[in-house]
């Protein structure tokens, strides 16, 4: 599947009708989610046939996406059913076998080591701070090859610091760096939107923990 | 929940040690196909519990899968396609997961488990 076809599905997917500031719900859009899993694929060979888990799924979107490009079992992880919902709907629009899961990440305990990747698109941390740590921990200890995730640019050091120090990642690495797209959700933003600067990480777990 | 996701989740409950496979309780299953893919296959019957998948797929009511597996069956393209079956295309629609040291129940609604817990089991 080309990028330019899968971001255009990506784009026809359901968002949060009642986004939920608290866990920080923003929608992943289509120019960020087709890279990022399109990256995965082509340049490590981490979705297709693989077990790919998508942490904090929201309405679904990398999860979707890792489906279209051939991941052989997906299974998406949220804390809110409303999300869930939407996201069972997105999958099934595209005629996708997705499955999910309601559970909180932080004392999410999983069996084995099934799951090869981890994408995720974590909170920032802008209202439960540590949330991002959080996710990205739980994330090194599930995945058994690798771990995808985004997270802003200015916490760039820290991340990297943490990943390698507390969360026994053996490799942390910026991808690339991407422009993410906050569209006015919430009472409080004051601009029609706004323009984060993202790094996109690739981060591989220590073996034999 | 197809049978591949049930044998990753472990009961999640503070203080439980036993908490995996978790017991299941069926209302409703549903069959859906997908594409058989052995090379999947071969790799993930290294990596799952075959026990509890051997289980779960009774309870769901496929007796087919014999109760141990070796390496060589996986010559055998007939287990091949019966641990498919039990692997990635029975899914339990309703129904409950019950934590096997505590007995507490997670429901199972539209194929999705709600492993939430409650403050007092965090």
């Amino acid at each position: 599947m080309k990028l330019k076809q899968l971001e255009g599905l990506l784009g026809s997917l359901e968002q949060f009708y009642n986004p939920k500031i608290e866990l920080e719900q923003y929608p992943t859009g289509s120019h960020v989610a087709s890279r990022m899993l399109y990256t995965a694929e082509n340049s490590f060979g981490d979705v297709t046939n693989k077990v790919v888990a998508d942490f904090g799924c929201g309405c679904g979107t990398l999860g979707i996406a890792a489906a279209l490009l051939g991941a052989q079992h997906v299974v998406g992880l949220d804390i809110d059913a409303e999300s869930l919902e939407i996201a069972s709907e997105n999958a099934d629009e595209l005629e996708l076998d997705m499955e999910f899961v309601q559970c909180d990440i932080r004392n999410l305990r999983w069996e084995g080591q099934i799951i090869d990747t981890v994408v995720m698109n974590p909170p920032f941390g802008t209202r439960r701070k540590g949330a991002d740590m959080d996710f990205l921990c739980v994330a090194l200890k599930v995945a058994s090859e690798a771990v995808y995730s985004l997270h802003k640019t200015t916490t760039r050091e820290h991340v990297r610091r943490t990943a390698l120090r507390d969360c026994h990642a053996s490799s942390a690495e910026v991808l690339f760096e991407l422009r993410y797209d906050v569209p006015h959700l919430y009472k409080f933003h004051k601009k029609k939107e706004v323009d984060i600067a993202v790094d996109l990480w690739r981060f591989v777990p220590k073996k034999n923990r | 929940m197809r049978l591949l996701t049930h044998n990753m989740l472990s009961s999640n409950i503070k203080g439980v040690t036993n908490g995996f496979p978790l017991r299941i309780e069926v209302e409703k299953v549903v069959e859906k196909s997908v594409d058989f893919n052995p090379d999947f296959l071969k790799n993930m019957l290294a990596k799952i519990e075959y026990k509890a998948l051997v289980e779960a797929s009774r309870i769901m009511g496929y007796a087919e899968l014999p109760d141990h597996a070796e390496p060589s069956m996986l010559e055998s393209d007939d287990f091949l396609r019966k641990f498919h079956h039990a692997l990635m295309e029975l899914h339990l629609e309703e129904g409950t997961l019950v934590c096997p040291q505590t007995g507490r129940k997670f429901p199972v609604n539209k194929g999705v488990p709600n492993m939430l817990l409650h403050e007092d089991e965090v």
